[in-house]
């Protein structure tokens, strides 16, 4: 599939689901409706590119709704109460991510069982810097998540700056083009003298860091933390990634499309529950919707083949 | 490049070894590259030439003896660092693009001072450059993404990348088999590019198993059998037949003609206008690229593609391009050999391992697979050996027809003629083959020719009539051209 058209379904699947939406609810076509519409979108839209960029080495996270979630404790309570402390936490944990990165990479173990361990541990450290759900945000996270700009809502804003970002990082800069090599052609990166170790570790750390905004943002718009706060988000930013024309192999992926698919994601539940549907059914109805769109997307790419 | 730079070596080998484990790949090698030098490098497979091209560039260290590297400042400098600043670029056998990437984005993956603002645009400027100035006329875009290009394309492209300007002129370039994958107009332009870039001072060692072409290119043969360098002398010291000898084969004869089954029934016939007999050999000829893969594919997924698996399968399909379409990379020798075969290998709902077993070794000594012990990786062969093992799968069913999809690329002359009388014998017993290939040498031991031009059948040739001349005339739009 050419990269152009790999974005154009992701944009289709959200514009439609968003006329869904408005015909239903057309009180939500408006500033205030599509901030509440797409405000928890921001974490989630962080949580989805730090997955991707997981994805794009070819590997893939089963710990980013623990870690988000520790996250989340660490800022409701440390980078509120002793900042210093907080932030060099925060750092730390990125850190740790990138040498979960490097021994992936140097002992050649598969991604999916140290992050799977990985998530009881960040689950523990959760529980263990927040034991019961409160904690507050940091005034300046509270002011910035909850700014009204004029004209377009903070959420939209916030979704493009993060796409946008994400579009610099991963597929404009010559540093982007050498980690989706890594994710397409590990071998090829490695006879023209690159470190895979380093490479791994740097895609890690990026990932680290954007799953560490994506707990802050979090915060920022609960005001409060608990150790289970982000859990589905692990199985939400895999779907984003997907939904947003990323591949599970070959370091074929596209920020902006994870930002679109994280906004699908959010707006098909406020969708569902627009429908006035069970909640017991919701999740189901979610994973249907999830199925329509991935195979319209292999109804394409045959096409595309064709 | 001027030409006022010292007169070292650019690469100097004294008394490399290289041992995998017992296996001794490369031993006591002793050689000088030139500037200006085309050095052909030619041996057959595991004869030890991707070893010492491994050496040279830097993938692998010397178990013994010194690999080092004259830089244009008049330095001598050892290890992988050293390798990039003397301007060494080595081309692949392998494809090693990365196909996700665009076509400049790869050229990033070596170079690197592409970076900062504006880097595209210098990449984009670098592979536009060397792909103009080596293949005239190629058509390929500098943001093209690789995986969406043909496999003559991508083997350009990673030409163009070893060729192109960068912070560091390219001095010596390593090809390997660089041409297994162009078609004959496509492969001259390079030849004739190598010559340019020898003359004006930069130096080549160029691998190929088409004498011809060595014999057109290189000024100086270097043989190579058994890890060790039997024979280095100036080509025109050489004649194909002391060639072949020096390379411990003999020449393979005149392709003998054989009695074409004539009489029996048509089997298959395909939309495109494929058709062929019980115990034919089908050859598709024409330019790289022209359909003659997509016909295939066609051909063979529309037999096979089915909810119940038949045994023994309506067709079975030999690879060409190895690690996409071939091999299981993480699986031993023997389970790469009996995979196709394994509906007739069950016992219980099990597989027989004994019988696999069986089977594995059968076709080893039938095929003369090298490997000590099946239960090898199948990675831990050589590339003509690995091809073999892909035939094995194949053969070992009792499948009517045989798909190939250009097979030996990149295997060596006495492989081929074992797997040619092979195929021979194969067709003899009743079995079809349909064969894609781009060296008309293999298009001439057919019984019937299909040439294909721009996706279509342009003509059909039997008999007599399949002649190398005949096939070009058809492969080339004769309007066009004249």
């Amino acid at each position: 599939m050419r990269p152009d058209l790999r974005i154009l379904l992701p944009v289709l699947s959200l514009a439609v689901l968003l006329a869904l939406v408005f015909w239903l609810q057309p009180r939500a076509m408006s500033y205030r409706g599509l901030n509440l519409l797409f405000n928890l979108a921001v974490p989630i839209a962080l949580a989805t590119v730090a997955q991707m960029i997981i994805i794009m080495v070819n590997d893939i996270d089963l710990s980013m709704g623990t870690f988000v979630s520790f996250v989340a404790c660490v800022t409701a309570t440390f980078v509120h109460d002793t900042p210093v402390i907080g932030y060099l936490m925060l750092a730390g944990a990125v850190l740790a991510y990138a040498a979960i990165g490097a021994l992936i990479q140097a002992r050649d173990l598969p991604a999916i069982v140290v992050t799977l361990g990985m998530s009881f541990v960040w689950a523990g450290l959760a529980v263990l810097v927040l034991p019961t759900p409160g904690g507050a945000a940091p005034e300046w996270l509270r002011t910035l998540m909850t700014a009204r700009p004029p004209f377009v809502p903070m959420a939209v804003i916030a979704a493009a700056l993060i796409a946008l970002v994400g579009h610099l990082i991963v597929m404009r800069s010559s540093f982007g083009v050498l980690l989706r090599g890594l994710g397409g052609n590990e071998k090829s990166v490695a006879k023209a003298g690159w470190s895979p170790v380093l490479l791994r570790a740097s895609a890690y750390g990026l990932a680290g860091l954007f799953a560490v905004l994506a707990g802050m943002t979090l915060v920022g718009l609960t005001t409060a933390a608990d150790a289970n706060i982000a859990l589905r988000y692990t199985l939400l930013s895999i779907a984003g990634v997907i939904l947003g024309g990323g591949e599970f192999t070959g370091g074929r992926v596209s920020p902006v499309g994870a930002v679109i698919g994280a906004l699908t994601l959010t707006l098909a539940a406020s969708f569902l529950s627009f429908l006035k549907l069970s909640s017991d059914w919701q999740i189901g109805a979610q994973g249907a919707i999830l199925i329509l769109v991935l195979a319209a997307r292999l109804l394409f790419a045959r096409r595309a083949r064709a | 490049m001027t030409r006022t730079e010292p007169g070292q070596p650019l690469v100097t080998l004294d008394g490399a070894r290289k041992s995998f484990g017992a296996i001794r790949a490369l031993d006591a090698v002793t050689l000088t590259i030139d500037r200006g030098e085309c050095l052909a490098l030619v041996g057959h497979n595991g004869a030890g030439k991707s070893t010492l091209v491994n050496l040279i560039n830097g993938a692998l260290a010397p178990s013994g003896g010194t690999v080092s590297y004259g830089l244009p400042d008049g330095q001598v400098v050892t290890g992988g660092g050293g390798m990039r600043a003397a301007g060494i670029r080595a081309v692949h056998q392998e494809l090693s693009l990365c196909p996700n990437l665009t076509v400049l984005e790869n050229l990033r993956i070596p170079q690197r001072d592409l970076t900062g603002r504006g880097w595209r645009a210098l990449a984009a400027a670098r592979i536009g450059q060397a792909l103009d100035r080596i293949f005239p006329g190629h058509g390929i875009h500098p943001r093209a993404v690789v995986g969406d290009l043909t496999l003559a394309e991508r083997q350009m492209v990673e030409i163009a990348i070893g060729f192109a300007e960068g912070a560091i002129a390219p001095r010596l370039v390593i090809l390997d088999e660089p041409t297994s994958s162009l078609d004959a107009s496509i492969a001259r332009q390079l030849l004739t590019h190598i010559r340019a870039f020898c003359a004006a001072g930069g130096a080549v060692i160029f691998i190929s198993h088409m004498m011809g072409e060595v014999f057109d290119v290189a000024s100086r043969i270097v043989v190579m059998k058994d890890g060790r360098i039997t024979g280095d002398r100036p080509t025109v010291e050489f004649t194909r037949e002391t060639l072949v000898a020096a390379m411990g084969h003999v020449a393979p004869g005149a392709a003998s003609a054989r009695a074409a089954p004539q009489d029996s029934a048509t089997i298959l016939t395909t939309p495109e206008g494929l058709t062929a007999r019980k115990g034919e050999i089908v050859g598709l000829a024409g330019l790289a690229g022209h359909g003659q893969a997509a016909a295939l594919a066609r051909f063979y997924l529309g037999r096979t593609s089915d909810w119940r698996q038949s045994d023994p399968p309506a067709a079975v399909f030999v690879a060409g391009d190895r690690a996409r379409d071939g091999l299981m990379p993480l699986w031993s020798i023997r389970l790469n050999t009996s995979l196709a075969r394994l509906p007739g290998l069950v016992r219980r709902g099990l597989v027989d391992r004994r019988a696999e077993a069986e089977l594995a070794e059968t076709w080893k000594a039938r095929i003369g697979i090298r490997s000590d012990d099946l239960t090898n990786p199948i990675l831990s062969l050589s590339g003509g050996n690995q091809q073999k093992v892909l035939f094995a799968r194949a053969l070992a069913t009792a499948a009517p027809v045989v798909v190939m999809d250009d097979p030996m690329r990149g295997v060596d002359v006495g492989t081929k003629t074992q797997v040619y009388a092979m195929i021979r014998t194969e067709a003899e017993a009743g079995r079809t083959f349909l064969w894609y290939s781009t060296e008309t040498d293999e298009i001439l031991l057919c019984d019937r020719v299909f040439v294909f031009r721009n996706g279509t059948i342009v003509a059909e040739l039997t008999g007599d009539g399949i002649t190398e001349a005949a096939i070009l005339a058809h492969s080339f739009d004769q309007r066009e051209t004249a």
